[in-house]
């Protein structure tokens, strides 16, 4: 239990310590909520669908937890490269232990990053259908959390170099986003497009928030957490048995 | 201590170690020298469970590290011939994790992390990030923690790589000291040949994978005729260079420093 505590506690210390990399983590979505949520505005409304903002605020949260889980988890390419991995590999410790101290630091960090990033649609103006909403809502930034780094642990296992991690970041996670309705309604897609939204996890995550936070649902509550289960304990074990098998 | 039977390691169609054997006793510091890419960084690896032997034994103190890993991982300490601290943590807190790691019980850790930090010089920086430490503070750093559980056999893979000459000197002496204090075994690898004459009470030598020649200095001296250890290594490895290609490691290690600037 120690060693999974120190473990997460030395990720969460890391993402204290860079307030920089804390204030431009949240540049990007805090823009996204900022420019396309301001400039489609007026477009959206026309179109029947209401506010954008209200819209899109839910999908700008599940891109900054995913970036951040993501992003932790293949973040451990450095601790390889500058040889931090190694000191935890030869430790008596099962790697399973490690694999988990570290994936746990990394959702958490993500989870704080979605609330900082709530506060900031907040501020911006968006209002949740219900304040109890808030902590429903939390609920599945933990699960999203939970899934996209454990996702990031399983490729930062594999990732040996920076070309890989460019690959992942273009031909993964970009996609990933883009795909899972953070910025626009999954309904009246056509058809090609349908089947691979469905086939997105972040979908799932995005549709969650959005439906207990502003009441719209593509799914329904049910089938968003049993999904999100699933996945949170597929790629967790996918995660371990990538993370056992690392050699240097 | 360590005990070492046939050990081989092959990549592919490449032998890196070609069943080599030797034995190390308790208390004894051990220097194994070779050129670059003689095997030395792989034997140590496999000793210290990072690779799996393609086939031979391995014995350290009675455990094989194959099968009881998590004994054999605490019985040592190393220390890496590339860097493996956290630079975004403190002096203190890599220790303390380090402790942690090892299941070293909290006051017995924060006792023995006093203790060593102050042998290794490092008390008065125990708050500074490890990011802001000199090369030399940065290897007594790792050494200082390779000690903290209390390990019977420490390695240490070029440790002096890169230090001036106070710096290597005075890392020696403070390894000297705990070998004698605590009878802790030292396996050592180091391309400076003096530090290994000086500090080291027996040496193997290790070429194109296989050991060449073992015993003290002034046996490896006598056997060759030299009057020196250099020249004995020499004269047991050719004067031949060597080839080390470059991995995308190494680019990526350079990648890495302009990140971090």
């Amino acid at each position: 239990m120690g060693v999974i505590y120190i473990l997460w506690l030395r990720e969460l210390k890391r993402y204290v310590r860079s307030r920089v990399q804390i204030v431009a983590s949240l540049g990007q979505p805090a823009l996204y909520l900022l420019a396309l949520g301001f400039g489609f505005g007026p477009v959206f409304a026309r179109a029947g669908g209401g506010s954008y903002l209200q819209f899109m605020a839910p999908g700008v949260i599940g891109m900054t937890v995913l970036f951040s889980s993501v992003f932790s988890g293949i973040a451990m390419l450095f601790d390889r490269q500058f040889g931090f991995l190694k000191e935890t590999l030869v430790a008596p410790v099962s790697r399973l232990q490690i694999m988990v101290g570290r994936t746990l630091g990394g959702a958490t960090v993500a989870i704080i990053q979605g609330c900082l990033i709530l506060i900031i649609c907040l501020i911006a103006g968006f209002r949740p259908a219900h304040w109890i909403a808030i902590p429903v809502a939390f609920l599945f930034v933990i699960m999203i959390a939970i899934v996209f780094a454990a996702m990031g642990t399983a490729l930062g296992s594999v990732i040996q170099d920076m070309q890989g991690f460019q690959l992942v970041m273009n031909f993964l996670v970009l996609p990933i986003f883009f795909l899972s309705g953070a910025l626009y309604p999954l309904s009246n897609l056509p058809r090609v497009l349908t089947w691979i939204t469905h086939g997105d996890p972040l979908a799932y995550g995005v549709d969650g928030l959005r439906g207990v936070l502003i009441g719209t649902w593509h799914f329904s509550f049910a089938m968003d957490m049993l999904l999100l289960s699933i996945l949170a304990v597929a790629f967790l074990g996918t995660g371990a048995y990538l993370f056992s098998r690392i050699e240097l | 201590m360590i005990q070492v039977e046939n050990l081989t390691k092959t990549f592919g169609q490449f032998t890196a170690v070609k069943g080599i054997s030797f034995q190390v006793q308790q208390g004894e510091i051990f220097a194994f020298l070779g050129p670059n890419g003689a095997g030395k960084t792989t034997t140590i690896k496999m000793l210290t469970t990072l690779l799996r032997p393609t086939a031979g034994t391995i014995l350290l103190d009675g455990f094989n590290p194959l099968v009881q890993q998590k004994e054999a991982r605490q019985r040592f300490g190393i220390v890496f011939q590339d860097p493996s601290l956290d630079n975004e943590q403190t002096a203190y807190e890599n220790m303390v994790l380090h402790g942690v790691l090892y299941h070293v019980p909290g006051k017995i850790r924060t006792q023995r992390i006093e203790e060593l930090m102050k042998t290794f010089e490092l008390w008065e920086k125990r708050n500074d990030y490890v990011k802001t430490f000199s090369g030399g503070m940065r290897r007594r750093l790792e050494i200082a923690r390779g000690f903290l559980h209390t390990p019977k056999i420490l390695f240490l893979d070029e440790p002096t790589l890169g230090l001036d000459p106070q710096s290597r000197n005075q890392l020696w002496a403070h390894v000297k000291r705990i070998n004698e204090a605590e009878n802790t075994t030292v396996f050592l690898t180091t391309h400076y040949m003096d530090e290994a004459d000086r500090v080291a009470d027996r040496i193997a030598i290790i070429d194109h994978g296989a050991i060449v020649a073992q015993g003290t200095s002034a046996e490896l001296k006598a056997q060759t005729e030299t009057d020196s250890l250099e020249g004995a290594f020499l004269a047991l490895t050719g004067t031949s260079l060597r080839e080390d290609g470059a991995d995308s490691k190494d680019q990526m290690r350079q990648f890495a420093r302009v990140w971090r600037r």
